[in-house]
């Protein structure tokens, strides 16, 4: 009975959405204010339609329903109850639901926080996001339904892919939608605002919230997919220029650069063209991302199926939206006025540069992405682009982004002095300076450009500090007379500060772990002591351990730093029940100079073992680097201009006690 | 140095274009410089392959090939049944690394004509078959229709 609630809902939701598109559209183009108003009820119904059908899903799951094909193929009732949850969407059919559940999610939030937009933009945007659910809802009906039924029902099921069963992934998935599907309220205020012919400061100060918002989940999710590859998959790494990693990427510097450009929409309503197909090209990447990982052209952790139909379905959606909306920016985009004039060595022009080298990265990211399948299909070669062609094309484009950083905010708006906002920077310049000097002389014999990368990174976190100095003249007033500047500071310049200084942070563990991590393999027996790093690790054996779900020989290791033991961890080899699937559980001790990681390898003759032993240094200043810039994403968002500086409606006074 | 719409538009028109133009410098230096090829055991035969060239090798891991316990190192044999060729790999496998499985490894060609590989590529899953080895064996017509279909949808 639940899983056909499920399926009914998720139809008249399809219908909702239909309504919502069509309607809208129609009433906005008419002047019909009537019709224009039915577009948040609509929105808001579509998403309660789908959320409906997503509990039922997930209700089919936590009761183990076994004649639910989707429950069957991802689940097992042994499985502990948060991965029955996540199992729900650990599979293409619910993904896919959560994806347009994430999408409905955000159409409704405009209507409900939208008052005061113009009632025609406001219908648009709402019908904008009602055609893209249109689309997939029809996607998931068609080609992907969660809810088909198996007669008779299987007694117990196949089990989710032991190595999804982890916190992270549980967690990652959601919030990378979130981050995918945030930026086509982007997306959808972009075309809004190309059929009414009209971008302004309001335009910009709606669309860079969302954006911001957006940002900030695809960068968390990115993070804890990196983290999880990095302490699931045992191969010691963090990143690996995976397609599906990349997938994520070229959103995640589009939608970077187009928080930037909105900046200057807003302030100074300039770029707004450029803002436009930024917006567009952001969620048009969010959509290949979706089309590369959901189509089975790339094999991978995340490629759930390879279904020719599926992969057609979503390549013609892709053609629809992207072709649709770059061909409306090309007929529309040259009415849309421009604003501002400035120099080019100006804030806006720093903007245009950090605008510009983003964009050329994710180019060149895409090029190197999609090369080997457009190669493949046309000569039949079969090659593959990894690492060096990343940092060969990526590396020397992003360089000179980060080196600028710091001069971008000192500039002033129109017109600018460069040399006077470079002399402002000279303790940070004299700090990265002595950081490149003491990381050169502390691994010396490591890639020339490591110490360069160190310093790049103490360059912008000292930057950081420094305006922020600066702007409470810490130095030169009385402690509290500093603090209260410090309160006072606008939520934007904080969140500024915070996820500038977050990249320095992230650049640096960046260096540690490329440049200067230590990898050995060895064979060891139990009570044989080796040397990583300047701690000393021994095997001191190994046990069998049952897990809920699963067998495991736990090796233990103790490690010990100048003969004091400091601590024990251990690494598992683990074998899950239903599907004898073996995997390896990595053991992991952060110091504050790095990460101990070891790897239990195969059995070896007289009880040894094979182990990879990695000594990571600094590897926790990329998690906090990420950590920062979502946090200098949060105070941003809560910068007081999005809550009171909005436009409102003249009609409602506006005396509000500053807070 | 105010300067008028034009010559704005012009300027930043000419930095786009910079931008683009090293973007693409840069990606078609790379692209003709690091790119891998995958092949086959009797690719590497046909296309003659030599010593020192970093590739792909794909197909399947020969029945009792696998010969461990020789320290460190790990020797197997890859073979597409047309060809065979082994294999050795320092290091730790990857957890579903089993005999009559796909593989791929990267590496090069020693100058005993046997591959050193420096990375073998984990699976994630059991049912996973790399899609080039998939594609190869489906060449060689020694793909069973029903070894990765049958358990599609089970990720």
């Amino acid at each position: 009975m639940i899983p056909e609630i499920g399926q009914f809902a998720l139809i008249l939701a399809f219908v909702t959405a239909i309504y919502q598109f069509s309607v809208p559209m129609y009433g906005a183009w008419r002047g019909d204010s009537r019709l224009m108003a039915v577009a948040p009820p609509a929105a808001m119904l579509q998403f309660g339609l789908i959320a409906l059908s997503f509990a039922c899903l997930t209700m089919s799951y936590i009761a183990s329903d076994f004649s639910v094909q989707n429950v069957f193929q991802n689940s097992h009732s042994d499985k502990p109850l948060i991965y029955k949850i996540s199992g729900v969407w650990g599979n293409h059919e619910g993904s896919m639901l959560l994806w347009v559940m994430v999408l409905a999610l955000f159409g409704s939030a405009v209507a409900a926080f939208g008052g005061n937009l113009p009632p025609s933009l406001k219908a648009r945007v709402i019908a904008v996001q009602g055609s893209i659910s249109v689309a997939f809802l029809s996607f998931i009906l068609l080609t992907s339904n969660p809810f088909n039924r198996l007669d008779p029902a299987p007694i117990e099921g196949q089990g989710l892919n032991p190595i999804l069963q982890d916190p992270a992934l549980a967690i990652h998935p959601p919030l990378l939608y979130c981050g995918y599907v945030g930026l086509s309220i982007a997306f959808s205020f972009a075309v809004a605002a190309l059929i009414e012919g009209k971008v302004d400061a309001a335009w910009a100060r709606w669309v860079r919230p969302w954006t911001l918002a957006a940002w900030m989940f695809l960068t968390a999710g990115i993070m804890l997919g990196s983290w999880w590859a990095y302490y699931e998959l045992g191969w010691g790494g963090w990143w690996f220029w995976d397609p599906v990693e990349n997938a994520s990427f070229m959103p995640w510097l589009i939608a970077t650069a187009l928080l930037h450009s909105a900046i200057v929409v807003e302030k100074r309503n300039a770029l707004k063209v450029w803002t436009i197909l930024l917006a567009i090209l952001a969620f048009s990447l969010s959509l290949v991302g979706t089309f590369l990982v959901r189509s089975g052209v790339l094999t991978s952790v995340h490629a759930f199926a390879v279904d020719p139909a599926r992969g057609v379905y979503v390549l013609g959606i892709l053609c629809v939206f992207i072709g649709g909306a770059l061909a409306l920016y090309a007929w529309r985009a040259p009415t849309i006025k421009t604003g501002g004039l400035f120099a080019p060595i100006s804030r806006e022009g720093a903007l245009v540069v950090n605008n510009l080298l983003l964009t050329a990265a994710c180019a060149a990211v895409f090029i190197g992405t999609l090369y080997p399948l457009v190669l493949e299909s046309i000569t039949g070669d079969k090659i593959s682009v990894g690492p060096p062609y990343f940092n060969l094309t990526f590396g020397p484009l992003i360089l000179p982004l980060l080196l600028l950083v710091p001069l971008g905010p000192l500039m002033s708006w129109k017109r600018a002095d460069m040399w006077a906002a470079a002399q402002r920077l000279w303790v940070a310049a004299l700090i990265a300076l002595v950081v490149g000097v003491a990381a050169l002389a502390w691994q010396w014999r490591g890639p020339w450009l490591a110490p360069f990368g160190a310093a790049l990174g103490a360059w912008l976190i000292a930057a950081s500090v420094q305006e922020m100095v600066a702007r409470t003249k810490f130095t030169s007033v009385p402690l509290n007379v500093a603090w209260a500047r410090l309160k006072g500071l606008p939520g934007a310049a904080w969140g500024m500060m915070i996820a500038h200084a977050g990249v320095g942070v992230m650049v640096i563990g960046v260096v540690g772990i490329t440049a200067w991590k230590q990898e050995i393999v060895t064979v060891m027996k139990p009570g044989e002591v080796m040397q990583v790093g300047s701690r000393s690790v021994t095997f001191l054996g190994e046990s069998p351990i049952s897990g809920p779900n699963y067998t495991a020989d736990r090796g233990r290791f103790s490690i010990s730093s100048g003969g004091v033991e400091v601590s024990e961890i251990w690494s598992e080899k683990r074998v899950f029940k239903p599907s004898n699937q073996p995997t390896t559980e990595v053991g992991i001790e952060p110091f504050i100079d790095g990460d101990l990681y070891v790897v239990l390898g195969d059995r070896a003759p007289d009880n040894a073992r094979t182990i990879r032993f990695y000594f990571h240094p600094l590897v926790w200043m990329i998690w906090l680097g990420t950590a920062l810039m979502f946090l200098g994403g949060c105070c941003s968002l809560f910068d007081r201009r999005y809550r009171v500086g909005a436009p409102k409606k003249a009609k409602t006074p506006i005396i509000q006690p500053a807070e | 140095m105010a300067m008028t719409r034009k010559q704005q538009r012009g300027a930043l028109i000419g930095a786009g274009l910079g931008a683009l133009g090293l973007a693409a410098g840069l990606v078609l230096y790379a692209l003709s410089d690091t790119i891998t090829f995958f092949y086959t055991p009797s690719d590497v035969v046909e296309k003659g392959v030599q010593p020192g060239t970093r590739f792909r090798l794909g197909g399947l891991v020969e029945d009792g090939s696998i010969i461990r316990g020789q320290g460190k190192t790990v020797s197997f044999k890859v073979t597409d049944t047309a060809g065979t060729l082994p294999v050795t790999y320092v290091g730790i496998l990857p957890d579903l690394f089993r005999e009559g499985q796909g593989v791929i490894a990267e590496g090069m060609l020693d100058a005993g004509g046997s591959f050193k590989a420096d990375t073998v590529l984990a699976k994630h899953d059991e049912n996973y078959m790399p899609r080039e080895v998939a594609d190869a064996l489906k060449e060689k017509g020694m793909w069973k229709h029903g070894d990765g279909a049958a358990k599609e949808g089970t990720q």
